[in-house]
């Protein structure tokens, strides 16, 4: 239990510096822009537009499809471009986590794409990538019936962290690892919760609740960064 | 470039062509004018160097990485140079994901191409072991939005890029040399004056343009492009690549070598200011 001050100096239950912007792809149905200080994020949504090949429709409700990557250059080692095993997950993982709000009953045989690329990652990147995805899908017009907000939450040392850095992932005490990383979804008027995973070295259950409390009011924030950028593009749109 | 999803109607092909032959576009450019350029450099802190370029509202993004390897046994001192493009599904409805589709590969060998062509990099001095060790150069460009052009706007990202870019930190392990990745020295990269820019042009009916928007790049029926430097005020062209589905003329291309140097140095000119501005406004970061 010595992980007392954050390495960046914020407070436990403080995000980073986040920002968001709507419509930052003019050649998408909807797009959107979202940092968690220096992890950054762009989504794209096409669609709802007909699904290729065939067997893949379905008649009953349309398709939402994910597509997480992250670029070359984002990463401190190159990454081969292209998709591989992790990126896929967290595709799944993504269109998991946005299938609950989206109303697709109404495009049959469609497919709404959303592409998702990191520019620079520091950890958290799903999470960046989820609420950038969420905020592409309102501008898009698809039909939700609530907003997802998502964020990591971190078991450092002994202590809760809201929105983790690299640097705090790899967090170290004596050469061992002591650190649970859990990404969250919320939805924000439900508050139900529609990601949630878990890596680290355990973590009691009792500790795991505290860690749920405080990702869900860092998805409220969260929530409400979302809901300013909304409007900011509604407001422009007025002008 | 072919258009998989959304065909421009032969129609309005048409009335592009018409429009061009009084020498008017869609945004009331000069057929040899670039649209706005505006260049943003570091949007990246993983990588050595990264820049974003718009050309309009054509967004393209590159970014450097640096690596260590072994040499090719024909240049056993000099560094090596990889450039990648990935068009990414995000930009426009006419991509998807997937191994490197032909244009993909094409973008970035014309992109390569200039810069390799044109030694812009001094890859012998990128030489770490003669034979046991060089640097690696990865240069890749994504578009971030599809407005058309994406190979001459991807070739000023990759510039920018590169000039942005400085040497990772390394450490001497025994006989190898190891990155200590994260970690930057302030040395640039070893590049001289022979800066290539990469400039397309198009034929549409019987008028050359450059700089097309997405609805005359569709339009267009045959292109070249080509990368050019500067040396002692000479214009040296050092790749070149003809695409499309008809041939030009002599008479086209003699238009065009005609017309290359004045199309060149206003847009080195706006490119070089653009930078400067760019690179400053990095500084301060």
């Amino acid at each position: 239990m010595t992980y007392t001050k954050r390495f960046d100096g914020r407070k436990f239950d403080e995000l980073r510096k986040v920002e968001a912007k709507v419509g930052v792809v003019p050649n998408a149905d909807g797009s959107a822009y979202f940092s968690f200080g220096n992890t950054k994020a762009i989504a794209a949504v096409y669609g709802p537009r007909p699904l290729h090949p065939v067997f893949l429709q379905n008649p009953q409700k349309g398709v939402l499809r994910c597509s997480y990557d992250m670029l070359s250059f984002s990463v401190t080692e190159r990454k081969k471009p292209g998709p591989n095993r992790r990126s896929k997950e967290i595709s799944m993982v993504t269109a998991k986590s946005l299938e609950p709000v989206v109303q697709l009953q109404n495009f049959p045989n469609t497919v709404t794409d959303v592409f998702i690329s990191i520019i620079q990652a520091d950890a958290s990147t799903r999470c960046a990538g989820i609420n950038a995805a969420a905020l592409a899908l309102a501008h898009a017009g698809i039909p939700m019936t609530d907003m997802v907000s998502s964020v990591s939450t971190g078991f450092v040392g002994n202590t809760v962290c809201l929105d983790l850095t690299k640097e705090e992932e790899d967090y170290e005490e004596d050469g061992e690892k002591l650190v649970s990383d859990i990404p969250m979804a919320f939805l924000a008027r439900t508050g139900q919760m529609s990601l949630f995973q878990l890596d680290g070295n355990g973590i009691k259950p009792e500790d795991l609740k505290k860690v749920i409390e405080a990702g869900r009011k860092g998805c409220q924030k969260v929530y409400e960064i979302q809901k300013a950028a909304l409007k900011a593009l509604a407001e422009e749109k007025e002008e | 470039m072919v258009n998989k999803r959304l065909e421009v109607t032969e129609n309005t092909k048409r009335r592009i062509i018409e429009y061009m032959k009084e020498g008017k576009r869609f945004d009331d450019r000069g057929l040899f004018d670039y649209r706005e350029i505006e260049i943003e450099t570091g949007i990246s802190n993983k990588s050595e160097g990264s820049a974003r370029v718009k050309l309009g509202q054509t967004e393209v993004i590159a970014g450097v990485k640096m690596g260590i390897g072994i040499p090719y046994t024909d240049s056993p001192d000099s560094g090596v140079l990889t450039v990648m493009a990935e068009l990414l599904p995000l930009s426009s409805s006419k991509y998807e994901s997937g191994p490197p589709s032909d244009d993909s590969i094409e973008i970035a060998r014309i992109i390569d191409r200039g810069i390799r062509e044109s030694e812009f990099i001094d890859l012998d001095k990128l030489c770490i072991t003669p034979k046991k060790e060089v640097w690696t150069i990865f240069l890749d460009i994504y578009p971030i939005n599809d407005g058309g052009n994406l190979i001459d706007a991807g070739a000023m990202a990759a510039v920018a890029a590169l000039m942005s870019a400085v040497f990772p930190k390394t450490e001497k392990e025994g006989e190898t040399t190891k990155i200590l990745f994260g970690e930057f020295t302030n040395k640039k990269l070893p590049l001289n004056e022979k800066m290539p820019l990469t400039m397309t042009f198009h034929k549409l009916g019987d008028q050359i343009l450059v700089d097309p928007l997405t609805e005359e790049e569709e339009a267009s029926e045959a292109r070249l492009s080509m990368a050019v430097s500067i040396q002692k005020k000479e214009e040296f062209i050092h790749a070149l690549q003809k695409g499309g589905k008809v041939t030009f003329t002599i008479e086209e291309l003699h238009h065009i070598f005609d017309s290359m140097p004045k199309v060149l140095k206003k847009l080195r000119e706006n490119f070089e200011e653009k930078l400067k501005k760019a690179e400053k406004k990095a500084e301060k970061k």
